[in-house]
């Protein structure tokens, strides 16, 4: 070790291994329907796309879960991002395609995908 | 990325109920249903509630598993990592409370605690580096080595009023400053993990569960004091705590974090382990680098101190494991956060290893300043089987006992010494009404009397000669002189010894007949030891009126000394009969009483 920066290097590359055992509600949550429904549907690729985009980033602030059946079983895929004082966004019909624009606008730039919602879809 | 963490305790505790193993069918579980790669499973350092162990818990819901078996790990995985679906089931839950706890910080055990030592147990995973820098490691040693210069570091130190955490409560900057002051061409740096207390484990738990923090502490010591070698000294019997020790001081050196020119500077450091051999004198400091020496492990008299002649002969500052666990979270967060916890002149928090006669038994941190009730009460669950409570032991063999009157003594280093006890390293013994107290008294006399090392006469012979005479007392044998007599070699032996085990070991002794008089008196006078523990001085006797004459007392005597015709009273031949209480646990009807 030769320098601070080497060991800040290091931390910031575990930090997002490792934030998911911290608490605070200040972290976004990517919530996956992965019910009968939601499988059968396709929410295991999708889950594993959000996983490798979020990675990608290195994104330090999100929480991927999972969660049983969300209700509308015939728009599974559901993925429901939460956050902190802001309304629940729903997706709906969410293919693996769909992940990286999600990823980039929701979750880095903050704007919602309005036209992958429920609202859109119904 | 992984989407989950599955924490597994790898603390002694658990692993000695195979949570090993437990960790091996996670990672097969996880392959057979294709999440290996979404879901990591992680072994950690102890998370304090060792009662129940196993321990697991996932993360991000923090859901806190208990009592962990084999079989269970199927249907965690299939259910809720597969389908987030919390195994209720297997929840902790609460005693007294039939509704389980989902998160961990919900838990009563939890929630009047505060990690500082303890901050990375049961978080990281002890044997990755880069688990620890994640959490703030190595951090600490970069500002030091790169912003501070030594004095520095001492005065901050001082400010936070940290103590000796080994249990005499030595200011630890103050220590810092005595050997950063002494000149010498080589000094070196301690680390005491030589942890002997019975009943007490919490360096243990720091070692095996954030080794690095030691790693860590005794580099900012080094550069501190002007050491460039460290020793840790940690017994043998803490194989795990060995281990991981030594995974971190190599994954340390790996990294550059010790050896030569740390951080780009030109400040080196090297840390090597030393085993000991399980001697309890050689957690004394001079005995220990005595020991480390290569010498038997024998204390000396002091001055001079180890600040000026040490090991080698050589100024040396020695710690103990959970007072450099602090060290580089006062560094991080500074001398204000940590004084700001604990009373006025007790700064911080102080781990307890709680034990005996308590629901919650494991390791727990609290602010200094916490009463005993709330430890016992709220955080320990209390004593089980609706007991009374009746004592606490702190200290170990060089401690005192704590009556229930002083249940709400505010637990600092003055408070304690102050009612005949002391902090020592931190084990805290609860013991429930059916604790006989000369009893105790006699069993860490008898510990004392093993581990006194022989060096000097008061501690060689007076122990002895105590146990002699508590011997004498447990067996209805003494007279009132005899009670005298050990009094008096109570204050010998604690005003002539050479070093802390001899001048403490009267200690067991002193607080229960300060506390508990009237119960040696009984034992002296009436023949009678109130709690029937005393073996020579109770009898087993069949309730007459109760018995049935089921006979299963008398299948289960070991050695046949109940007699009877079936359905009528059964009698116990009071020459055959041990003692050893079978028949009152096995009677069904609580036809036996203890007289």
């Amino acid at each position: 070790m030769k320098s601070l920066e080497e060991l800040k290097a290091i931390k910031e590359k575990m930090k997002s291994q490792v934030n998911i055992r911290e608490g605070g509600d200040d972290k976004i949550r990517v919530v996956v329907g992965m019910a009968t429904c939601g499988i059968a549907a396709g929410a295991r690729p999708v889950l594993a796309a959000f996983l490798e985009e979020i990675s990608k980033r290195n994104l330090k602030n999100v929480i991927v879960a999972q969660t049983g059946c969300i209700g509308v079983c015939r728009l599974e895929p559901i993925v429901e991002v939460t956050e902190k004082g802001k309304d629940k966004v729903t997706y709906v019909k969410v293919s693996p395609e769909m992940v990286p624009r999600i990823v980039a606008e929701h979750l880095v730039n903050r704007q919602v995908v309005s036209e992958y919602t429920i609202g859109a879809a119904e | 990325m992984y989407r989950a963490h599955i924490l597994v305790c790898g603390g002694t505790g658990c692993t000695s109920s195979r949570s090993n193993d437990i960790i091996d069918e996670f990672n097969r579980q996880l392959e057979v249903n294709g999440l290996d790669k979404e879901v990591k499973v992680v072994m950690t350092g102890c998370f304090g509630l060792c009662a129940l162990g196993p321990i697991v818990v996932v993360y991000p819901e923090g859901s806190f598993y208990s009592a962990v078996k084999i079989d269970d790990v199927k249907e965690i995985v299939e259910e809720h990592i597969l389908k987030g679906r919390i195994v209720k089931r297997l929840l902790y839950r609460e005693a007294g409370d039939p509704n389980a706890v989902n998160s961990l910080n919900d838990t009563r055990f939890y929630k009047k605690q505060q990690r500082v030592a303890l901050r990375n147990c049961g978080i990281i995973d002890p044997e990755n580096i880069d688990e620890y820098i994640a959490f703030d490691g190595y951090a600490a040693l970069g500002k030091v080595l790169t912003k501070m210069k030594p004095q520095d570091v001492i005065d901050t130190l001082k400010a936070s009023g940290l103590r000796g955490r080994g249990g005499a409560g030595f200011p630890t900057g103050i220590k810092w400053e005595f050997t950063a002051r002494s000149q010498s061409d080589k000094k070196f740096v301690c680390c005491n993990a030589d942890e002997g207390d019975p009943g007490a484990f919490m360096d243990r738990s720091v070692l095996e569960g954030d080794p690095h923090s030691i790693v860590e502490a005794m580099a900012i010591a080094g550069y501190a004091v002007g050491a460039d070698q460290g020793y840790v000294y940690v017994r043998a019997e803490y194989p795990i705590a060995v281990r991981r020790l030594q995974i971190a001081i190599d994954q340390a050196k790996e990294y550059g974090l010790l050896g030569k020119n740390i951080f780009g500077t030109d400040f080196s450091f090297d840390l090597e382990i030393r085993l000991g051999a399980g001697a309890f004198v050689c957690g004394e400091e001079t005995a220990l680098m005595t020991s480390i020496e290569g010498n038997r492990g024998e204390p000396r008299p002091r001055p001079p101190f180890p600040a000026v002649k040490g090991l080698f002969g050589k100024p040396t500052l020695l710690n103990n494991v959970e007072t450099y666990a602090n060290v580089p979270v006062i560094i991080l967060k500074g001398a204000e956060w940590f004084a700001s916890m604990g009373t006025e002149k007790s700064k911080g928090t102080k781990v307890f290893a709680l034990g005996g006669d308590i629901t919650n038994t494991g390791l727990v941190e609290v602010p200094m300043g916490t009463t005993l009730r709330e430890i016992i009460e709220d955080i320990g669950g209390g004593v089980p089987d609706g007991k009374k409570f009746k004592a606490a032991q702190t200290g170990g063999p060089s401690g005192g006992c704590i009556p229930a009157s002083l249940v709400d003594t505010k637990i600092d280093y003055e408070s304690l010494a102050a009612i005949g006890s002391m902090m020592g390293s931190g084990g805290l013994v609860v013991m429930d009404e059916d604790t006989c107290m000369v009893d105790i008294a006699k069993y860490f006399l008898g510990f004392t009397v093993d581990e006194s090392c022989g060096k000097c006469a008061p501690c060689r012979i007076g122990t002895k000669r105590m146990y002699e005479l508590l011997d004498l007392i447990t067996k209805g044998k003494a007279s009132m002189e005899d009670l005298d007599k050990l009094e008096e070699l109570c204050n010998h032996i604690k005003s002539s010894s050479l070093c802390g085990l001899g001048q403490t070991a009267p200690n067991p002794v002193l607080s229960t007949l300060r506390y508990f008089r009237d119960e040696y008196e009984a034992h002296i006078k009436e023949k009678k030891c109130p709690a029937g523990v005393c073996k020579d001085l109770l009898q087993y006797r069949v309730i007459t009126d109760k018995c049935v004459g089921c006979t299963l007392c008398a299948k289960n005597c070991p050695v046949g000394a109940i007699s009877g015709e079936l359905k009528k009273p059964h009698v116990i031949d009071q020459e055959k009969c041990i003692k050893c209480g079978v028949c009152k646990e096995k009677c069904r009807f609580k036809a036996i009483e203890i007289v």
